[in-house]
C-alpha cells in the first residue's frame, strides 16, 4: 500500500522526465517552420573545437542555425585555441575556432580534413574589445597610456597616486591606496591579446612575448572573466582586464591612442580591425589580420581580441565542405554578427570585412 | 537444545541467499581494490611523459617537472595545515560543548546544524568565499600587515581583494569543521561513564574531568578525525580555485596577492585548455597529490595503531 502511494507519482515523474528530455535542442516546434522562407535542405553533423572566447557566440550561432536548418547538428567544443587547431589539423573536427591564426609551421604541414594538397585559411568571425576595468574609491574616470598600464600590471607602479598616473589624470583625486592588479589565473586568449598590446605599444616595459598564461609573477590571479570581474568589484584599489561586454557598472579606463584617450566602443574595436593590414606572405584567400596595435587614429580602440574560424580551402568530403561553408557564412553575415553582439557582447565585423569573408567562403568547396 | 540443532542445520545447508550475499561482499571488496589500482596505474602511465618533459613544455620558468610541482605540493600542504590549525581546536570545543556541556535539546539541534554544514557543496563555499568572506576580512588583513608587517608571515604588500591563502584556509576550515566535529562528538560520548564519575568523585571539576578522562580517551579518535578532515582539505578543488589568487612560488606570507596554489585547484584551472604534454604534466601533479594523501593516511594509521587501546573504534 505504502509502496503504491509512493510508486504512482514516481512513475508519472519518470515518464514526464523521459518525455520532456527527448526534445533535443535542434528539434524545433512546427510553428517556427512557417516563418522560414524556404525549407532548408541541409543536413548532417558538424564537429568543431577551439577558442573558448567565441564559445558563447558559437552557442548563439548554433542554436539560430539549427533552428533555421533542422537537419543540421553542430557541436562546438570550447577546448582552447591550441587544442582546437591541433584537433582540426589531425582531422578530428570540421573547422577550428582560434584566437591566433595558423602559424607558418602549421601551414607547411597537411590538414587531414582537407582535400590532398590544399591548405586551410583563417577567417575572422569574432571581435571582442578588452576593457581595462578598475574600482578605486572616489575615481570615476581614469586615463592610462600603454607604458603606465604595463608598469601597473608588471608591478612597477604600486600605488594609485604614483606620479606617472597623476600626470595622465590631472582632474582626478587619486588616493594613496595600493594597486591590486588582477589578471586571469587560467589560460586565456584575452591575456594573450592584452599582453600582445602591451608588448607592441610598450615594448621597453612589457618585455615578455604574448602567450595564454599571464607572464609575470605579480599581481593577483582570478579564475575566468567572471572571476576577474568579481575580484575587481569586491576589492579595494583594484584594476583588471576583461571582455568589454562583462565590464558592467565598473569604471572603465580610457587608453591612450595617438594623443587622445579612447574609451572602447564596438565601432572603435571593429574600426581597428578594419584598418589593420592582412598578414603578409600568405595566400590571397587567407584573412589573417596583423592587428595595428600601434595605431594613432583616435577612432580606433587597439586593445581587441580577434578570433578566427579556420576552414579548409577544399574539403575531402564535399558534403561537409558545403555545411561548413553555409555555417561559417552565417557566422560572418550581418545576421550572425548581430546575434553575437546581442548574446556575447561581440563587436560586429565591419561590412567591408563581412564582404571579404563571404568572398573567400564562396571559393570554399 | 533447539538452538543447538538450528545452528548445526544452518551450517549444513547453505541457502542461496548466503552464497549470493557472501559473493557480493567479496566482489565489492575486490572492486574497491581494482578501482584503486586502476586509478594508480592510469596516473602513473599518463605521468611518464611529464617526468621527461622539456622546460618549454611548462608554463612559466621551470626547468623540470619537480620544480613545477614543488610550489603546488607546498601550497596543498600549507593551506590544509592552516585550515586544520583553525578547525581542530574549534571542532574539539564544539564537540565537547555538545557532548558534555549543552542541555540535551540544544545539543541535538546543534548537532543537526553542524551535519547540515557538511552537506553544503564546495562550489557554494567558493562563492561565499569570493562574495562575502574575502571583502569582509580584507580590512583586517590591511591593518595586520600595517601593524605587524615585520612578522614574516604577515609581510606585505597586502592583497586588495582579500583572496589570499589565509582566506582559503578559513573556507577550508569551515568545510572540514563538520567532519571533525561529528567524529569527535561520537568519540567523546563513548568515554566510559565510570571514568568520568570516578574523576568527579575524586573531587575533579568538570574541566579537570575533561582533561583527565575525556581527552586522553579520545586522543586517537581526535587524530583520526583531524586526518579525515585533512583528506578533504588536501583534495578540495573548486573552493580553492575560485577564491585563491595563485602564483607558482613557494611563499609563506598569508596576506599578499601571490599565494602558492594547490595541486587540485591548479588542475581545475589549467585542464580545460591543456593539450599535448600539458595534460600529462597536470596528471603527474595528480599522481603527486595521490601520493601525498596516501602518506598522510599512512601516518594517521600509524598514530592510531600506536594508541589502539584508547581508539574510539573498539
Amino acid at each position: 500500500m505504502n509502496l503504491m502511494r509512493i510508486g504512482r507519482p514516481a512513475v508519472i515523474a519518470i515518464a514526464a522526465a523521459l518525455v520532456l528530455s527527448s526534445c533535443a535542442s535542434n528539434e524545433t516546434p512546427a510553428s517556427t517552420g512557417s516563418d522560414e522562407p524556404a525549407e532548408s535542405t541541409l543536413s548532417g553533423t558538424l564537429n568543431a573545437a577551439g577558442a573558448s572566447s567565441q564559445g558563447s557566440a558559437q552557442e548563439a550561432w548554433i542554436s539560430a542555425f539549427q533552428t533555421a536548418n533542422t537537419g543540421v547538428t553542430i557541436n562546438y567544443d570550447p577546448s582552447g585555441s591550441g587544442a582546437g587547431r591541433e584537433t582540426f589539423i589531425a582531422g578530428g573536427s570540421d573547422f577550428a575556432g582560434s584566437d591566433s591564426y595558423l602559424n607558418d609551421d602549421e601551414l607547411a604541414g597537411t590538414f587531414a580534413s582537407c582535400a590532398p594538397d590544399t591548405l586551410a585559411v583563417d577567417l575572422p568571425v569574432y571581435i571582442s574589445p578588452i576593457a581595462v576595468i578598475f574600482n578605486i574609491d572616489g575615481v570615476d574616470e581614469l586615463n592610462l597610456d600603454a607604458d603606465t598600464l604595463a608598469k601597473i600590471f608588471k608591478g612597477d607602479i604600486t600605488t594609485w597616486n604614483d606620479p606617472a598616473i597623476a600626470a595622465l589624470n590631472a582632474d582626478a583625486t587619486l588616493p594613496a591606496t595600493a594597486i591590486t592588479a588582477v589578471h586571469r589565473s587560467d589560460d586565456s586568449g584575452t591575456t594573450k591579446n592584452f599582453s600582445d598590446y602591451l608588448n607592441q605599444v610598450a615594448p621597453t616595459v612589457w618585455t615578455e612575448k604574448p602567450a595564454d598564461p599571464f607572464p609575470y609573477q605579480t599581481g593577483e590571479g582570478a579564475q575566468g572573466t567572471s572571476g576577474v570581474v568579481d575580484a575587481v568589484t569586491n576589492g579595494v584599489g583594484t584594476i583588471g582586464y576583461a571582455d568589454a561586454s562583462r565590464a558592467g557598472d565598473l569604471g572603465v579606463a580610457k587608453i591612450k591612442v595617438g594623443d587622445e584617450f579612447v574609451e572602447y566602443t564596438a565601432e572603435a574595436a571593429a574600426a581597428v580591425v578594419d584598418g589593420s593590414p592582412l598578414v603578409e606572405g600568405r595566400a590571397d584567400n587567407d584573412l589573417a589580420i596583423k592587428l595595428d596595435r600601434l595605431t594613432d587614429d583616435a577612432t580606433h580602440y587597439p586593445l581587441v581580441l580577434v578570433s578566427y574560424a579556420i576552414v579548409c580551402e577544399e574539403y575531402a568530403d564535399a558534403a561537409q565542405g558545403e555545411l561548413v561553408k553555409e555555417y561559417v557564412s552565417y557566422m560572418a553575415s550581418a545576421d550572425g554578427q548581430a546575434e553575437a553582439a546581442a548574446s556575447a557582447g561581440a563587436a560586429p565585423l565591419s561590412e567591408d570585412l563581412q564582404a571579404k569573408v563571404a568572398a573567400v567562403l564562396e571559393t570554399v568547396k | 537444545m533447539t538452538t543447538a540443532v538450528d545452528r548445526i542445520a544452518i551450517k549444513a545447508k547453505e541457502r542461496p541467499g548466503d552464497r549470493i550475499f557472501s559473493t557480493a561482499t567479496v566482489v565489492a571488496g575486490s572492486l574497491i581494490l581494482a578501482v584503486l589500482a586502476a586509478v594508480a596505474i592510469f596516473l602513473f602511465v599518463q605521468s611518464v611523459p611529464a617526468f621527461m618533459a622539456a622546460p618549454d613544455d611548462f608554463k612559466g620558468d621551470f626547468s623540470n617537472f619537480w620544480s613545477y610541482v614543488a610550489p603546488l605540493a607546498f601550497g596543498t600542504i600549507w593551506s590544509a595545515f592552516l585550515a586544520l590549525l583553525m578547525a581542530v581546536p574549534v571542532a574539539i570545543a564544539v564537540a565537547l560543548f555538545i557532548s558534555h556541556f549543552a542541555p540535551r535539546k540544544l545539543a541535538q539541534g546543534l548537532g543537526y546544524l553542524i551535519d547540515l554544514l557538511a552537506a553544503v557543496p564546495s562550489v557554494v563555499f567558493g562563492l561565499w568565499g569570493i562574495g562575502v568572506l574575502a571583502p569582509l576580512v580584507q580590512p583586517f588583513y590591511a591593518s595586520l600587515v600595517e601593524w605587524f608587517g615585520w612578522f614574516p608571515l604577515f609581510a606585505g604588500p597586502v592583497s586588495g581583494t582579500g583572496r589570499t591563502i589565509f582566506t582559503v584556509a578559513i573556507v577550508l576550515a569551515v568545510m572540514v569543521l563538520p567532519i571533525i566535529t561529528a567524529i569527535c562528538r561520537e568519540i567523546f560520548l563513548q568515554t566510559p561513564v565510570l571514568y568520568e564519575e570516578a574523576s568527579l568523585a575524586l573531587g575533579a571539576t568538570r574541566w579537570e574531568m575533561i582533561t583527565m578522562a575525556v581527552l586522553p580517551f579520545g586522543r586517537a579518535g581526535i587524530i583520526s578525525a583531524a586526518m579525515l578532515g585533512l583528506g578533504r582539505a588536501l583534495g578540495e578543488t573548486m573552493a580553492v580555485a575560485m577564491v585563491l589568487s595563485p602564483s607558482p612560488q613557494i611563499l609563506f606570507q598569508l596576506f599578499t596577492s601571490q599565494n602558492p596554489t594547490t595541486i587540485a585547484a591548479n588542475i581545475a584551472l589549467n585542464f580545460p585548455e591543456a593539450h599535448g604534454v600539458g595534460v600529462n604534466i597536470l596528471l603527474a601533479t595528480g599522481l603527486v597529490l595521490f601520493v601525498i594523501t596516501l602518506i598522510v593516511n599512512m601516518i594517521a594509521r600509524v598514530i592510531i595503531n600506536r594508541r589502539k587501546a584508547f581508539s574510539g573504534a573498539n
